[in-house]
């Protein structure tokens, strides 16, 4: 039934349920195991550090919900990095479910973190998800811990080198930028994922 | 490659965008949302709403037109004014906006900074720093200058609070020159490079646009993040599309 929002306090939540709309999609905003289980696709967005994320995730009794989830999954900024198996930033253990590191940007001169700002996009493999999206057209990101280039990604984007900025592995997704604030590219690939 | 950042900022007061000169005189410029989505559709890389009011009244931000915004615009934008607390703060952020920035309220009580970050991550977190060389030739901090009678010259060195903002989980820096804000005379690169050599999070250029080369020259000789601009926006003197191609002729990355 529909697009769900999981809703584990992330403060972005609120512009992916507009840029949804904008879309034409109404996707509810739940916690509810019941919910998400059921729905067509799942968002789990995030701002904020991996370790509150996954606190809050098992607090909510949520992590083997999202764990087991077999309908189109697609994290956004922390919430790609909650999919993925560990992140430096607290030493936390994440959902796993995308064999993946989460490492901290490192810090070089010219090379300000947290990376914020729009990036280009390299697409590397071609996947629905990316549909219609040209080498170059930019996303807008705000993070200072990635995703490192490796079977799980789809487009890069280079920050002192190459890291992932889309990711799937199966039927989970993630985008490292913000689709809600990325303008008419965000928009496609949000579609995208709605379409999958 | 990271893109420079050309970002429009539009004083809100009484729920309209307003400009004055030297932070003075402020004349009505436009209604909010209606002027957002013309720099959304102009290519504005994010925006920057600051409640100019909101700190000498010691009120928070009125929260009507965050959300407002937020569903309109599909570009970031980051919300000033008054914000005093972590509740305030996630008020705002919930209602939409994408980054927090505080000034006057970091000036009262610095450890806001530190409870903003740990609560929402540093990517949230701007402090703005209003900034003016005094006599002696030292820059210092100036608090509540939305309201020129009640603005105050603080004893603080600028340099010094930049250094102390980043310690305590600042995630990007605004700096307002106020020696140059609102006369279009350039922004002030001397004062910018200072603070580029101690900052290591993203910085933003405030005060003194007025012509593309300005905007030039905050880039390529003070290598700000971006540059925030506003009378010449909202006047048409400088539209965004012709600025930033001109930007990628001088070889500056931009997001055209």
């Amino acid at each position: 039934m529909g697009v769900v929002l999981v809703d584990a306090g992330g403060t972005n939540i609120g512009s992916v349920r507009y840029a949804l709309q904008r879309l034409g999609v109404d996707a509810a905003l739940t916690a509810d195991a019941a919910t998400i289980r059921v729905a067509d696709k799942v968002i789990l967005p995030g701002v904020g550090a991996a370790g509150p994320g996954m606190a809050r995730l098992r607090e909510l009794g949520l992590v083997e919900v999202l764990r087991s989830l077999e309908q189109p999954v697609l994290g956004v900024c922390l919430g790609m990095q909650l999919l993925c198996a560990h992140s430096e930033e607290g030493d936390t253990a994440c959902l796993g479910v995308i064999d993946a590191p989460v490492r901290r940007f490192v810090e070089a001169p010219g090379l300000r973190v947290p990376q914020t700002g729009w990036n280009g996009l390299s697409v590397q493999r071609d996947h629905p998800l990316l549909a219609g999206l040209d080498d170059g057209e930019q996303a807008y990101f705000v993070h200072s811990y990635a995703v490192p280039v490796g079977d799980w990604t789809l487009a890069t984007a280079d920050y002192g080198g190459a890291f992932s900025a889309v990711v799937a592995c199966g039927n989970f997704h993630g985008m490292q930028f913000h689709p809600e604030r990325s303008a008419a590219v965000g928009a496609k690939l949000l579609k995208n994922f709605l379409e999958l | 490659m990271l893109s420079r950042r050309i970002i429009p900022c539009l004083d809100v007061r009484d729920g309209q965008v307003v400009k004055g000169v030297r932070f003075r005189d402020h004349v009505v410029m436009g209604e909010i949302v209606e002027l957002a989505l013309r720099y959304r559709d102009e290519g504005a890389d994010e925006l920057v709403f600051y409640d100019i009011t909101a700190s000498p009244q010691g009120r928070s931000v009125d929260r009507g037109w965050v959300e407002k915004v937020a569903r309109a615009i599909d570009i970031p934008f980051c919300v000033a004014g008054g914000i005093r607390s972590v509740d305030e703060a996630r008020a705002v952020l919930h209602a939409g906006a994408d980054k927090i920035s505080v000034n006057s309220p970091a000036l009262e009580r610095p450890e806001l900074i530190d409870e903003l970050a740990a609560a929402f991550g540093v990517q949230c977190v701007v402090v703005g720093i209003d900034s003016l060389r005094d006599a002696d030739g030292e820059w210092r901090v100036r608090q509540y200058t939305g309201d020129p009678a009640k603005t105050r010259a603080l004893p603080r060195r600028t340099l010094d609070w930049v250094v102390e903002v980043q310690q305590r989980g600042a995630g990007e820096i605004v700096l307002n020159c106020m020696g140059s804000d609102g006369v279009r005379g350039g922004y002030d690169l001397e004062q910018l490079k200072a603070v580029r050599a101690i900052c290591h999070v993203p910085l933003v250029a405030s005060g003194g646009a007025g012509a593309p080369e300005h905007f030039r020259d905050a880039f390529v000789e003070a290598d700000v993040d971006g540059a925030l601009a506003a009378s010449v926006f909202h006047s048409g003197a400088i539209a965004i599309p012709e600025l930033k191609r001109y930007l990628r002729e001088c070889n500056v990355t931009v997001r055209l």
